[in-house]
């Protein structure tokens, strides 16, 4: 008869705490490491998490593009775009910290619960040790939280609503696109001396975090120049026509119609707009003008001969003649055969961002990350010198202020830059009231595991 | 007062295009009982009929512009139309012009085609299913249908300019004695009323004297009566469904310079347009017209921004709003025939 030290009981509990311990996600059994999906090979995975469906399809692809060149780049191929141009040398082109830089994508549909799940799946599932990317402002906030909670570092592709560095930032969190505030603060100076400063305006503003915090900026930079704001009114997200909404302006008194739209919206405002005359109209006993706060060449496409002549804001332009981005187009250009958009530059500006902060703490541990992104300042990224800010992990830079091209040479030439905001014109204190006042906070940084 | 114009005009135009979508869908709803929820898809279709015809007539070939580089420092070109070359510039930039009237001549085909197709060859296997597999078939293939366009043309919307000589807005204020520039409403939208009420008179005249029509009324009242008669009612049918692709889709192609074609079009205006089938009556040609207006009439009303005030979100739920006093009080809609819905 043999004697066995296994007992039913005994391999019942084994079994039970194995089970459990592997249904674990995989964030929660780093500990070993320290920090959430330490990478243990060779490699080291990235996650980008872009719309890949749904209205902002375009801008993701686009995002994923830049994405693509920007891995090629940390791993030594092409051509290194702006690897040459940066003003920090700790990136080699022998990939992160030595480790061949591979990649897995996810799909936010533009949706929060369907980005989250992706981001989710990145990280519990393909141990991605950043994630970074979207289009959309609700997005970022709810990725960025759910960065912060998984111990990964969040790096927002294009996001420009106050919010996702005012109010609801995070330590695991960081923006170089600019936002709502910087935006109003460019264009106010620019629109008195081309408007003057007694105007009326009329607010359409997307009903959704990032047009409130647009239609705030905007109204008081504007109104800190002297126009005033005779109507504000918030449109539903999935309008399409907004010939209800364009007519009233005309007898409101406005004399300037302020379009906080993106994407499909803006396109389809401004169309209706431009049908309703509003740009042959005449109010107040000046021309009737239109403004479109944040613009950017996808949707200037989208809109056709109607953006000619209208202003806007912008954070990259592919006609900047600077070294860095010059040096994107480039690559970028002879990759894919056209111009990249401001998604594309912002997206593939935050991967290098990220890979050099690693390199330079010497360490994937997203503490240390954090604290290698803080306070530093750089060049040679296409907006000039840079500031990523400690208090709210905001990058602060020139702002560019764009107009429709009247005379285009090609489909990609619709915008071109009128000024270029310097930088202390659109700096705020990390406390001000559009970016959550003096309760917001980063928290603490979360290493996860 | 002016105002109350305003939103009567504006409602017009979104109401025409409700009508023709519900004229469509209950055409179908009435010959084959078929709930087809891919009738917004077709209306997509057609508005990107309006973008392929553009394309088509605006297909360009190279041209070198000396002394000029692009964005990568290579020697510059430009795109010439073909049109261009063979009717020279002045007629070839006419026809690029006229693209989207032009596409009408395309697209009457092409959605024909397409609705005998989607017939023929899916929803006529789901005649005897409940109405609730044909809900799901045919909403899947919307599904289908706009990500294949989003495949070909992305998710940007895509501008199709009306053309230059309808671009401007006609002062109506000034007409009715309004202050100028009051009361301004797009050519193009007065267009697209017109071409709606043009459309809608054609069904009507077409059902009601011709033969053909007056079969396909009568197997609409009666199908097993006209079907014993000895007329294949079905081949009649599937021409009406045919036809009223080709209603939505007219639709659509006109529609493309009100509001720019993007995949997701469709889908905007199919539950709307069902809740106007509903409110008009199931199945009641007239009541589905009747409706369409009424409805586009109501919503620019309810957007008008002193109601939005007053009423925060009034514009997103009028028309569900609308849709529920008539279900409560008038289950069959303001012009269905007694008994359907009521059962």
């Amino acid at each position: 008869m043999s004697n066995s030290n296994f007992t039913r009981r005994g391999v019942l509990k084994t079994g039970a705490i194995a089970g459990a311990g592997l249904t674990l996600p995989t964030y929660l059994r780093a500990q070993e490491s320290g920090f959430t999906n330490a990478p243990t090979g060779d490699t080291v995975t990235l996650g980008f998490n872009v719309p890949q469906s749904g209205p902002y399809a375009d801008e993701g692809a686009d995002e994923l593009r830049a994405y693509e060149l920007a891995v090629e780049h940390l791993n030594g191929e092409g051509d290194g775009g702006m690897l040459n141009t940066f003003s920090s040398k700790a990136l080699d082109g022998t990939g992160i910290l030595g480790k061949k830089v591979e990649y897995v994508t996810g799909d936010t549909q533009t949706k929060s619960d369907a980005a989250r799940a992706s981001a989710r799946s990145m990280i519990e599932k393909d141990g991605a040790v950043m994630i970074t990317g979207g289009s959309s402002s609700g997005v970022a906030v709810a990725v960025q939280a759910l960065c912060q909670e998984a111990g990964i570092i969040f790096m927002a592709g294009l996001t420009h609503s106050n919010d996702t560095t005012g109010k609801d930032r995070k330590a695991n969190g960081f923006r170089h696109f600019f936002n709502s505030y910087m935006s109003g603060a460019a264009l106010a100076p620019v629109l008195a001396s081309e408007y003057g400063t007694d105007r009326k305006a009329y607010h359409l503003t997307a009903d959704y975090n990032w047009g409130y915090t647009t239609e705030e900026a905007v109204r008081s930079s504007t109104e800190a120049m002297g126009w005033e704001t005779v109507n504000a009114v918030k449109t539903p997200l999935t309008q399409t026509d907004f010939s209800s909404y364009i007519s009233p302006v005309l007898n409101s008194g406005a004399d300037v119609l302020v379009l906080n739209h993106y994407g499909g919206n803006m396109v389809n405002s401004l169309t209706n707009a431009v049908q309703f005359g509003l740009r042959e109209a005449e109010a107040n006993g000046k021309n009737f003008e239109i403004v479109v706060p944040l613009y950017s060449r996808l949707m200037a496409s989208g809109a056709g001969a109607n953006v000619k002549g209208i202003y806007g804001s912008t954070n990259w332009h592919w006609s900047l003649q600077d070294e860095g981005s010059q040096a994107f187009v480039k690559s970028f250009g002879e990759k894919y055969g056209f111009p990249p958009s401001q998604a594309a530059h912002t997206c593939y500006v935050q991967t290098l961002l990220y890979a050099d902060a690693v390199s330079r703490a010497g360490s994937f541990a997203p503490c240390a990350v954090g604290e290698a992104l803080e306070g530093f300042e750089f060049d040679g990224l296409g907006n000039g010198p840079t500031l990523y800010r400690a208090e709210d992990h905001q990058c602060f830079k020139d702002v560019l202020v764009v107009r429709g091209k009247e005379n285009p040479q090609s489909e990609f030439d619709l915008l071109e830059v009128v000024e270029v905001t310097p930088v202390d014109q659109v700096t705020y204190a990390p406390d001000h009231p559009q970016m959550g006042g003096a309760d917001a906070s980063l928290g603490t940084c979360n290493n996860g595991a | 007062m002016d105002q109350f114009i305003v939103q009567i005009l504006n409602g017009l135009d979104k109401g025409s295009a409700y009508a023709l979508i519900a004229l469509g869908l209950t055409l179908i709803f009435g010959t084959l009982g078929v709930v087809n929820f891919a009738h917004g898809a077709l209306f997509m279709l057609g508005s990107f009929c309006a973008v392929i015809m553009s394309r088509i007539l605006s297909a360009s070939h190279e041209v070198a512009v000396p002394g000029e580089t692009d964005f990568l420092g290579n020697p510059l070109t430009r795109d010439q139309p073909y049109v261009y070359d063979w009717f020279g510039e002045a007629a070839g930039a006419t026809i690029v012009d006229w693209a989207v009237p032009i596409s009408i001549l395309f697209a009457i085909p092409v959605m024909i085609g397409v609705g005998f197709i989607m017939e023929r060859g899916l929803i006529k296997h789901f005649y005897k299913r409940p109405h609730a597999d044909q809900i799901l078939v045919t909403f899947a293939l919307a599904i289908v249908l706009q990500e294949v366009v989003k495949y070909f043309f992305g998710a940007n919307p895509i501008q199709t300019p009306a053309p230059d000589a309808f671009a401007g807005s006609l002062d109506f204020g000034a007409w009715l004695g309004f202050e100028p520039r009051t009361i301004m409403y797009p050519y193009w939208r007065l267009v697209y009323f017109l071409f709606a009420g043009v459309i809608i008179a054609a069904v009507f005249g077409f059902l009601q004297f011709t033969t053909f029509g007056m079969v396909v009324r009568a197997g609409m009242a009666d199908r097993e009566t006209v079907g014993m008669l000895g007329i294949d009612i079905d081949k009649r049918f599937t021409f009406m469904f045919g036809l009223a692709a080709a209603v939505a889709g007219l639709a659509g192609v006109m529609y493309a310079p009100i509001v720019a074609p993007n995949y997701h079009m469709g889908m905007d205006f199919l539950v709307l347009s069902f809740v106007v089938v509903v409110v008009g009556g199931m199945g009641s040609l007239p009541g589905a017209v009747a409706a369409g207006f009424l409805l586009g009439i109501l919503e620019s009303f309810a957007s008008m921004p002193w109601m939005v005030d007053r009423l925060p979100g009034i514009n997103q739920i009028i028309i569900y709003l609308v849709a529920i006093i008539i279900l409560l009080t008038r289950p069959r809609g303001l012009m269905g025939r007694k008994g359907v819905m009521e059962d």
